[in-house]
């Protein structure tokens, strides 16, 4: 995720660091590479102006070349107002008392709108709400059936009009409303057929359904890898619709995602969501200081953490079990379950993305290279294993792994490889167990942002 | 449908759109009276406003200022000529799959970009011209895919291989072109499963799908990118992945009504060397269209004249 302009930026800086400190004509190089880059970036080019012109003054005010390091004081203004940019602080999705919340979801053709959908609905389930999901697209060939058979797979209802109401999405959106009144649920989900935003008879539809319903939110779905069209879908949809926030759909490309930069300095309206994965549950409420960091490549790790941490909570480690690994009796059943937990994450790859630079040794990262398959492997072999071998890692001797390689397909040479990870992983867990311990109060913060 | 009324089609969805490329390049080639440094610099402007990017903008601007100084280009309206033919040429001209009888095709792209939807009118469109066709569901992963396809297939009147949900895409692809054999069809057509480029095991999947095609088929197997004309910068980089591992054949346009962008389209093309076959202009059948460098080109730089500047 905006891997190339923060390679970009980084280059610049890198140029400047060197030298310690700056003439102007050094300023200027810089900020015109960071114009090009967010030109690249598919920002559109009048913010990428305004951003310029900003950065130049903010440059001139705090003296940067006066500075001791003027290269790092660069990145932090660059970093100001990168965050600034994407909207200050995270904006929440804001739902209200009423029974029940409506959301309406809205964007062009292809943009993501129903899988939006599923995802919104199982993400609002898990903070507590009922969500009912309404098919309100009447248009694209078996959208309704894309809605209901990912309603099915989360076990979330879904509204289809039926009848007379069948082709009529005001009357869906209003019947689905009622339904949800009728049912007790305490949240509906609008999906809407995509739409142009210069389409005048679409555009009055979205209005009559808004109109119908009175949505505490309208939502539009936007895909991150739009070019410099989305400042005007954006313009036109808030000019109709007066939409409420934007969920970034298909970020986990490689798009560079300049779409996220432009929208709220163009059309005002807040990023709340980001999508992230091809996974009912790859949705993230969007941090625009977190986003702005990545943009610079400072890594995403309170992301990463974020997400570990809601992992290990659907796993439920016991008390028991954290004794047992601090005691360092780390077993391959743990070796197993951290393989799981490294999946929900979304594999080597995701993780990869989300460290920072630095960390990877400050190389861009091949990801072809991050071999899930190795993983895969791995799991295999403890799969051929038995339990008390699994507990009891001690026991494998020669026999029992040539049993274990015939087992799972693979060579003595590869079980001894993976034992000898294995014990390599077990004597790390020794050496950090009790550096572990001592950060536990590390969730109690946690806990506390969540609730703000 | 005839030649104006198409070209009338294209012009005016890239018309529509408010912050239009042609509005801003002909209030430049129209109102500026000298070819200065502002000129140029608002041409590259609009040119980057219109997702060509800042390479293809800076190597088309340095040539036309090249051609335009060595010819001694006398005023905007040359230049504009010129600038249309410059866009236009970097379109390679031979190579459209849909010409070959019989052919198979596999439809591929990045999500949401209208493959399911263009193998519909594709395949409607190859009935109305009196082939058989065969469509194949190998989008085994986005729920309804297969029924979306179903539907296109019913208008079209034509068969469809499908298998349930989760089924191995490549094997669907594999009874396809079986099904197709038999059949003795004129165009297959095989819809795959949206997928980013960046997604390496989803990639494998097919090249996979790509490669048990063409293991079975008799007829020329064609790999088609299907491309949104709405994407940025990230459109060049889809192309070059795709084309990494699928070795490209062709390009189809769509969703081209309603933005006066596509300029990505042109990067793609100059870099890959990729001809664009068709493009998508509304959203009616017939409105997906045989594609003219020429026609595009000036579309995309003239729109209609000064009608939608004062906008």
């Amino acid at each position: 995720m905006f891997d190339n302009l923060a390679s970009r930026l980084q280059e610049v800086f890198a140029g400047l660091s060197s030298k310690g400190r700056l003439s102007e004509e050094d300023v200027d190089g810089a900020l015109r590479q960071i114009r090009l880059a967010l030109l690249e970036a598919d920002v559109n080019y009048q913010v990428a102006k305004d951003f310029i012109a900003q950065l130049r003054e903010r440059a001139i005010g705090a003296d940067v070349l006066s500075s001791l390091t003027p290269g790092q004081m660069v990145i932090k203004l660059v970093l100001d107002q990168l965050t600034e940019l994407l909207g200050g602080k995270a904006t929440r999705l804001v739902l209200s008392n009423r029974m029940p919340n409506i959301i309406m979801l809205v964007g062009l053709q292809g943009s993501g709108k129903t899988t939006a959908a599923a995802k919104l609905a199982l993400h609002l389930r898990k903070k507590g709400k009922k969500p009912l999901l309404v098919a309100a697209d009447v248009y694209r060939p078996a959208a309704i059936d894309q809605l209901q058979t990912l309603g099915r797979e989360l076990s979330i209802p879904v509204f289809v009009g039926e009848g007379g109401i069948a082709s009529d999405p005001v009357a869906i959106a209003q019947a689905g409303v009622r339904r949800a009144v009728d049912e007790m649920r305490d949240l509906v989900i609008i999906d809407t057929a995509g739409r142009l935003q210069i389409d005048e008879a679409m555009m009055a539809e979205a209005e009559a359904i808004k109109k119908a319903t009175r949505p505490d939110q309208i939502i539009m779905v936007l895909d991150a890898m739009t070019g410099q069209e989305a400042v005007n879908v954006a313009k036109a949809f808030s000019e109709r619709l007066d939409f409420d926030g934007v969920l970034l759909s298909k970020l986990d490309g490689d798009a560079r995602g300049g779409a996220a930069l432009s929208i709220r300095t163009v059309a005002g309206k807040p990023i709340l969501f980001a999508s992230t994965g091809e996974k009912p549950s790859a949705l993230e409420e969007f941090h625009p200081d977190r986003m702005a960091k990545r943009i610079l490549g400072m890594g995403d790790m309170v992301t990463l953490i974020e997400q570990a941490q809601e992992a290990a909570l659907e796993e439920e480690i016991s008390d028991e079990d954290t004794e047992r690994l601090a005691a360092g009796r780390f077993t391959f059943d743990d070796f197993l379950t951290s393989i799981k937990q490294m999946r929900k994450l979304g594999g080597l790859g995701a993780i990869a993305k989300m460290l920072p630079k630095e960390a990877l040794g400050g190389a861009a990262l091949d990801e072809s290279k991050l071999d899930d398959g190795m993983v895969n492997r791995s799991e295999a072999i403890i799969f051929s294993m038995t339990a008390a071998e699994r507990a009891n890692p001690k026991l494998l001797n020669g026999s029992r792994r040539a049993r274990i390689a015939a087992g799972c397909g693979m060579t003595v040479m590869d079980v001894n490889r993976l034992v000898k990870q294995f014990e390599e992983a077990q004597k790390a867990m020794k050496q950090y167990m009790p550096k572990l311990g001592a950060k536990k109060k590390r969730p109690k913060k946690k806990n506390k942002k969540k609730k703000r | 449908m005839s030649e104006l009324s198409w070209r009338e089609r294209l012009t005016r969805g890239l018309s529509k759109s408010r912050d239009r490329l042609s509005g801003q390049i002909n209030s430049l080639l129209g109102h500026t009276a000298e070819l200065d440094e502002d000129f140029w610099e608002g041409l590259e402007e609009s040119l980057v406003g219109a997702d060509f990017g800042l390479t293809a903008t800076e190597d088309i601007v340095s040539e036309l200022r090249r051609v335009s100084d060595a010819r001694a280009l006398p005023d905007a309206t040359a230049i504009k000529a010129e600038l249309v033919r410059l866009i236009a040429a970097e379109f390679p001209t031979e190579g459209d799959p849909f010409q070959f009888v019989p052919v198979t095709v596999l439809l591929v792209g990045v999500n949401g970009t209208g493959k399911t939807t263009s193998a519909g009118k594709l395949a409607k469109q190859a009935v109305d011209e009196g082939k058989t066709v065969l469509l194949g569901s190998a989008d085994t992963f986005r729920a309804a895919a297969a029924e979306q396809l179903d539907v296109w297939a019913q208008r079209a009147d034509v068969e469809i291989v499908r298998r349930e949900r989760g089924s191995d895409p490549a094997s669907v692809a594999f009874e396809t072109v079986e099904r197709a054999e038999a059949l003795d069809c004129d165009l297959t057509i095989i819809d795959t499963a949206g997928r980013l480029h960046n997604s390496p095991d989803l990639m494998r999947e097919l090249e996979k799908v790509q490669r048990v095609t063409r293991d079975r088929a008799n007829d020329p197997v064609f790999t088609v990118l299907v491309l949104d004309a709405t994407t940025g910068q990230n459109g060049l980089t889809q192309a070059r992945e795709f084309n990494k591992i699928l070795a490209l054949d062709a390009l189809i346009l769509t969703k081209l009504d309603g933005t006066a962008k596509g300029g990505i389209a042109v990067a793609i093309a100059r870099e890959l060397q990729i001809p664009l076959v068709r493009i998508g202009v509304g959203e009616s059948i017939e409105d997906l269209r045989a594609f003219d460098p020429e026609e595009f080109a000036w579309a995309l730089i003239s729109g209609n004249g000064d009608e939608g500047e004062g906008e």
